[in-house]
């Protein structure tokens, strides 16, 4: 349970790793997310979006990037490994029909939630337009994969090395404009990006969903600490989410609540990262 | 709960069983009742106030003596109609007075699983201890046998004695029950189930066993140590333990039953689902729910900075809004984790609060400010973040349809505290997860799963006790409806329709 099958690096930061699960592969449907720890003492519980499932090799994807303790720790980790405790899946599904021209943004890491909705999407019957945002070339993840769902493939980075030197509320807006106009937005990326889109698509009245990875603990409607402002009520992301509809959600709560510890983990990320260079050194020498 | 060292406790009850040694047996009733009650020794207020230890010691083998021999033995035996599982207090009692603590135990375990746990959270002055005649006679609860002190020291003396006992389990059934949920209710069914021979899998949802007993109470108030001793006793019974499996999502309900080779199941999912106030301000960054923030101490250890890698906020000025046990437990935690000033709001009075007497007593001994006839109004924040809290004073009207005098508001009493963390305390709601997942399954219209008396839900083969059908109850009452709902299971399986 729980074995490492395979494990590689997408970008700088970012990694996919294979994990065998047979009972969280079998019921797991896109939207659902996992959540994982890796020292059952001390450790943190930290949520991950499933990518892709694998029923007949019992085993899920989950792509993460490192940026803290958790995500640094199973940075390191090989295949073979086993990871302590996994739980999931976990939150509804995401609603998959066929709602004709749907466009999917995706910014950064938010590319790996969105692919496993795509794909539902995509054999719906929908068809896809598929916007990615990255900083840079380096960091552009699943292009391939995207590419093989999608009519229409557009790339934003930020400094231009490759795709379009824009945003992605820029196509985004450039898509709203334009005949037919699209029947469903998703856009999953950072809070800010999530946040832009729904502004961009506000005015077109152009429904549109986001998925919210807030800080939970136990990921089952227990704790509350994933608690976001949707349409003026409380909801949990855990048991009620992760996706709503991005123009009810109160996106500067949302990243308030997001940055809770952020002192905290500051500490802890430089201590990691502090232990890297130390490690980057030794081998040096 | 007197305040004075255990030392000072030790010697005056060895000067008091010198005194009751010289006096002629059977003690008539009269010297019964001039025994003096004997108080919990405790860790010093300011100073445990600073650690994570258990603050209540536990009896001096002395004054569990002393103690015992309070009791009048009564023939119709009060005491016993207050408890949820019927232990035979009296025998248990007379056992401890003349110091035969193997019997004093196998006596409660006859009925109670988990005496170490219940001697520890059960509120005796509602029940057992608010029959006692002793108390009676005296004219007041606080001065009744100490029955709940006399059962953690029996159990205490046990599990001290070595490996505990392992109860003998009846020859192998091929039958296969699934409990999901190891809270209290859970761990009484696993158990019961057990022992009448057939195979059991106890399903829990986070990566450690215990439930409420592990994420919710203290460790200064139930040392995890005791919960990991009880688990092991079940383990080594045969009972199969899977973490890290939620059901309803990991595997639906009906999957475990139609699928999987279960023939009956029991559902202790225990009502995790946090009341929030509806108020202004109340997602503000540093407002927590109190499952949210004693999870991270507890289960999370976020207490311990040195390892624990979740963080919890640090805070100077808490406010803590309920008055139950759970309110109790958050506000000690919060002054454990370093607050300078920890407030506990309640809009009613200190009679009407739920939470056990001494772990009232045991706040303000530590230092918890208490605000009664209080409730917050609104939360206030700068940048998304816990300022201050907007309070506003009640009075006592009539009484309300639970008996309590209904608190009424003070038109124009607001007031504002400044406040760095907000804790809501105010109880839980049934969680959805099974029922949203389980079609035909009947709740009601707070979501509780509806049971005939015997635990029945509306699905055959399918049982639920504890909190997701009492609504936020205690764990004694989880206990006892896990009892009933086992031999239900019990007589199911022996009766072979299943």
């Amino acid at each position: 349970m729980n074995l490492i099958l395979t494990k590689e690096r997408l970008s700088e930061q970012v990694y996919r790793m294979r994990v065998r699960t047979p009972l969280i592969a079998a019921e797991r449907q896109p939207g659902q997310f996992v959540i994982l720890q890796l020292d059952t003492e001390f450790g943190e519980r930290i949520p991950l979006t499933i990518v892709d499932s694998d029923v007949d090799e019992g085993s899920i994807t989950l792509i993460f990037q490192v940026v803290g303790r958790t995500t640094h720790q199973l940075a390191g980790m090989e295949a073979g490994e086993k990871i302590a405790n996994l739980v999931g899946p976990l939150g509804q599904p995401s609603e998959i029909h066929n709602f004709g021209r749907v466009v999917c943004v995706g910014g950064g890491i938010g590319v790996a939630p969105l692919y496993s909705i795509a794909k539902a999407l995509r054999q719906a019957g929908n068809e896809l337009v598929v916007v990615i945002g990255a900083r840079s070339k380096e960091l552009v993840i699943l292009e391939h994969e995207m590419r093989a769902l999608a009519g229409e493939l557009i790339i934003c980075t930020d400094d231009g090395s490759m795709g379009r030197k824009d945003l992605v509320t820029a196509p985004l807006k450039e898509l709203c404009e334009a005949a037919p106009k699209p029947d469903r937005v998703v856009a999953i990326g950072p809070p800010i990006m999530m946040k832009a889109c729904v502004e961009t698509t506000r005015p077109f009245g152009v429904p549109t969903v986001v998925s919210l990875n807030t800080i939970m603990i136990d990921g089952t409607g227990m704790c509350g600490g994933c608690r976001v402002t949707v349409g003026g009520q409380t909801r949990f992301v855990c048991v009620d989410g992760p996706e709503f509809d991005g123009h009810q959600v109160d996106f500067e709560q949302m990243m308030a609540r997001l940055g809770s510890y952020r002192a905290q983990e500051r500490i802890a990320a430089e201590g990691c990262n502090l232990h890297d260079e130390a490690l980057r050194k030794g081998l040096k020498e | 709960m007197s305040g004075r060292p255990p030392e000072e406790l030790l010697a005056a009850a060895r000067a008091e069983w010198a005194r009751l040694e010289e006096l002629p047996r059977p003690l008539k009733p009269r010297e019964r009742l001039a025994i003096p009650p004997q108080d919990m020794p405790s860790q010093d207020p300011l100073e445990r106030a600073g650690n994570m230890r258990e603050v209540a010691l536990g009896y001096y083998a002395e004054q569990a003596r002393v103690e015992a021999e309070r009791c009048l033995q009564c023939k119709n035996a009060p005491c016993v109609r207050g408890c949820p599982v019927r232990i035979d207090i009296p025998e248990f009692i007379a056992a401890i007075a003349e110091g035969r603590m193997a019997a004093a135990i196998e006596i409660i375990k006859r009925t109670s699983l988990l005496p170490a746990i219940c001697g520890r959270v059960c509120p005796q002055e509602s029940q057992c201890q608010a029959e006692c005649t002793v108390g009676r006679s005296l004219k007041s609860v606080e001065k009744a046998v100490a029955i709940g002190r006399l059962e953690r020291y029996a159990a205490d003396w046990d599990r001290e004695q070595g490996e505990a006992q392992i109860p003998e389990t009846g020859p192998p059934t091929g039958r296969k029950v699934a409990v999901v949920g190891s809270g209290p209710a859970g761990l009484t069914v696993a158990a019961d189930v057990r022992r009448a021979g057939h195979e059991v899998v106890l399903f829990e949802a986070f990566h450690k066993a215990g439930g409420v007993l592990v994420y919710g109470i203290p460790e200064f108030r139930l040392p995890k140590a005791i919960v990991r001793a009880e688990l092991d006793t079940l383990q080594r019974m045969g009972v199969e333990l899977r973490t890290n499996f939620l059901v309803g999502r990991t595997r639906k309900l009906a999957d475990l039953l139609e699928k999987d080779g279960f023939d009956a199941v029991f559902v202790g999912s225990g009502a995790g689902l946090p009341k929030f106030l509806n108020i202004e301000g109340e997602n503000l960054v540093g407002v927590y729910s109190a499952n949210e923030y004693l999870t991270r101490s507890n289960l999370m250890k976020a207490y311990d900075r040195g390892h624990a890698v979740t963080p919890i906020h640090r805070a100077q000025r808490v406010a803590v809004l309920g008055g139950g046990n759970v309110a109790m437990d958050a506000a000690r935690t919060a002054l454990r984790l370093g607050a300078s000033e920890v407030h506990l709001i309640y809009r009613r009075t200190e009679a009407e609060m739920p939470a056990r007497v001494e772990e009232v007593a045991h706040a303000k001994e530590e230092g918890v400010i208490f605000h009664l006839l209080q409730n917050a109004k609104r939360i206030l924040g700068e940048n998304l973040k816990v300022t201050a809290m907007e309070c506003l004073r009640y009075e006592l009207g009539e009484p309300d349809a639970s008996g309590r005098r209904r608190p009424v508001e003070i038109p124009g009493s607001e007031f504002i505290m400044p406040m760095d963390v907000v804790i809501v305390a105010i109880g839980n709601e049934s969680n959805p997860l099974i029922a949203r997942t389980t079609p035909g399954l009947e709740v009601d219209r707070y979501g509780r799963i509806i049971t005939d008396e015997q635990g029945q839900t509306s699905l055959p083969r399918v049982f639920a006790g504890g909190d997701i059908v009492l609504g936020a109850a205690t764990v004694i009452l989880a206990m006892g409806e896990g009892r009933r709902a086992a031999a239900a299971i019990n007589r199911l399986l022996a009766a072979g329709d299943a």
